[in-house]
């Protein structure tokens, strides 16, 4: 391991795991208690490296630091004290008779880590938690992220993150989730929460205007090592979650070439191909197997699929006749607009814009950025005042710099002058 | 909204052999229809297609016959459901069905009964 980027690397690696494991051991209520143990060991590590130098087994130092700390914080919390002490006294009933030396044992198993993570995913993921607040929680304890560094990634200020993370740990609290898998027959309805937002962490990363690149493509790994874990946990190792994965890797494998140098976002059909990284396509391709084993479908196989026939790279008719005709299977399976807008595009590489251009304007989703910057891209070529007339409305749309920079080059194309400053 | 059904009739035609380029084109027709009612948010479900292989009618008494067969007129052979603002609209959706670019077919709209309706 690089010795300059040890502590960021481990917290990275180990920080969520420790903060899953401490939980599990002495509940949700523990959470604040347990991120703050855990950044407080990160911070005794930092000191005592520094002066005395690395261990020999850093991780094992860091669980041996945290436990050390829990159980101290845990000896001088009266709340802990006097309600969960008695709970936890029944499976310590040889220490529980009073004595100030609680020997609460911590497993740090590799198998009761994996376990911890995955009742920590379900319980971040319980339907009373709403999504937005459950997408910070998870970036938080599930992937160790910074509250500054979720805050630059989502494009908004720590404040908001905060709150976010408030009313999560509240929604926990109040409806007294408890850290435990859910039963056998419960699992497969959960699982599907866990999967939205699984699939909406990822995306926060994937399409992020965010500059810091490196975070975005970190959210997306994170998503991807979460979807993973359940892929090795027997009850949620189920097709959906395979088609799940295989839709990521499938995405991930384009994200060098969808960001130029200067952070700006590169179209489909302006990327470099070299750049696309084949070894992940491989991966979803061995995902994609699997979650075509049984006979389960789910959007997530049909988004694959779609994500799948994007990673070829000639653009042939049959290429653009698939992805129409899987579209269309998504949209029968289920409705979105964004589903709406890419097939129309699909059915622009098949049948051309003319035909597309009918296509959407009856989707009736005016005020749409996608929409008007769909139109404008349909309309190019056709009818330029038309697609002047689109870009402009996008552009009003437009949130971020990125997406601006994007759309006044595509009207500077179409208008013959320079681009508005991005 | 209101949501009506769209139920596909089709008729007996021998001349009609078509080859597997047609067949291919026909899927794609019905997969491109349907595509884009979805895509409109006007598809309530998409139904079934109804199986020409052990058809039977019951009638009074317990009497069970064979059929109907595909070579009357007018037999049913599947249904969907759309929701949208009027009967016009969905007189529109059925217009775009592939299948009515064969003689002899037809495609019948009716309006599903809500459980508040007095009609």
């Amino acid at each position: 391991m690089d010795e300059r980027n040890l502590i960021p690397e481990l917290y990275r690696k180990e920080y969520n795991k420790m903060v899953s494991v401490l939980c599990s051991r002495f509940g949700l209520p523990f959470m604040d208690t347990a991120l703050d143990i855990v950044s407080d060991t990160f911070l005794s590590a930092a000191e005592s490296w520094g002066l005395k130098g690395v261990p020999e087994n850093p991780t094992a130092w860091l669980y041996k630091v945290a436990r050390n700390k829990a159980l101290n914080a845990v000896k001088h919390d009266r709340i802990f004290q006097t309600q969960i002490r008695s709970d936890l006294s029944h499976d310590n009933a040889q220490n529980a008779s009073g004595g100030q030396n609680v020997d609460i044992e911590i497993d740090l198993s590799p198998r009761n880590i994996t376990d911890s993570q995955l009742q920590m995913m379900f319980a971040i993921c319980h339907p009373l938690v709403p999504s937005e607040a459950q997408v910070s929680l998870a970036l938080r304890v599930l992937c160790g992220f910074t509250i500054d560094e979720i805050a630059t990634t989502l494009l908004t200020n720590k404040g908001n993150i905060n709150k976010r993370l408030f009313r999560a740990k509240e929604r926990l609290r109040e409806g007294n989730i408890q850290l435990a898998l859910p039963e056998s027959a419960e699992i497969s309805s959960r699982l599907d929460t866990v999967l939205v937002i699984l699939y909406l962490l990822f995306n926060e990363g994937y399409y992020s205007a965010s500059p810091d690149k490196v975070l975005r493509k970190d959210f997306c790994l994170e998503a991807m090592r979460l979807a993973y874990l359940l892929t090795e946990y027997g009850p949620t190792s189920q097709p959906r979650v395979h088609a799940l994965i295989a839709l990521m890797c499938f995405q991930a494998s384009r994200f060098e070439a969808r960001i130029s140098q200067s952070g700006d976002m590169i179209v489909y059909e302006d990327q470099d191909n070299t750049l696309w990284d084949t070894a992940l396509i491989n991966q979803g391709n061995a995902f994609f197997v699997r979650a075509s084993a049984a006979g389960e479908i789910s959007r997530y196989h049909f988004e694959a699929a779609i994500a799948w026939w994007h990673t070829h790279q000639s653009n042939t008719r049959e290429k653009w006749e698939n992805i129409l005709r899987l579209y269309n299977h998504l949209l029968i399976f289920e409705y979105s607009p964004m589903a709406a807008l890419n097939r129309t595009y699909a059915f622009s590489r098949v049948y051309g814009k003319e035909g597309a251009i009918a296509e959407a304007e009856k989707l009736q989703l005016s005020g749409n950025l996608f929409y008007h910057s769909l139109l404008g891209e349909l309309y190019g070529g056709v009818d330029d005042g038309m697609a002047i007339h689109h870009f402009k409305k996008a552009l009003e749309l437009a949130g971020t710099p990125p997406e601006r920079t994007l759309l006044s080059n595509r009207l500077s194309l179409l208008t013959g002058s320079a681009g508005l400053p991005g | 909204m209101k949501e009506f059904s769209l139920i596909f009739r089709t008729s007996p035609n021998p001349d009609f052999n078509p080859t597997p380029a047609q067949m291919q084109e026909m899927m794609t027709g019905w997969s491109n229809w349907m595509g884009g009612i979805a895509a409109r948010g006007q598809l309530a479900s998409s139904g079934s297609r109804l199986g020409i292989r052990e058809a039977k009618s019951v009638g009074p008494g317990g009497v069970v016959s064979d059929g109907p067969y595909t070579e009357i007129k007018e037999f049913i052979n599947g249904f969907m459901t759309v929701k949208v603002n009027s009967v016009d609209e969905a007189v529109e959706i059925a217009k775009g069905c592939p299948m009515l670019q064969g003689d002899g077919n037809s495609v019948e709209v009716r309006r599903l009964v809500a459980p508040d309706d007095n009609e």
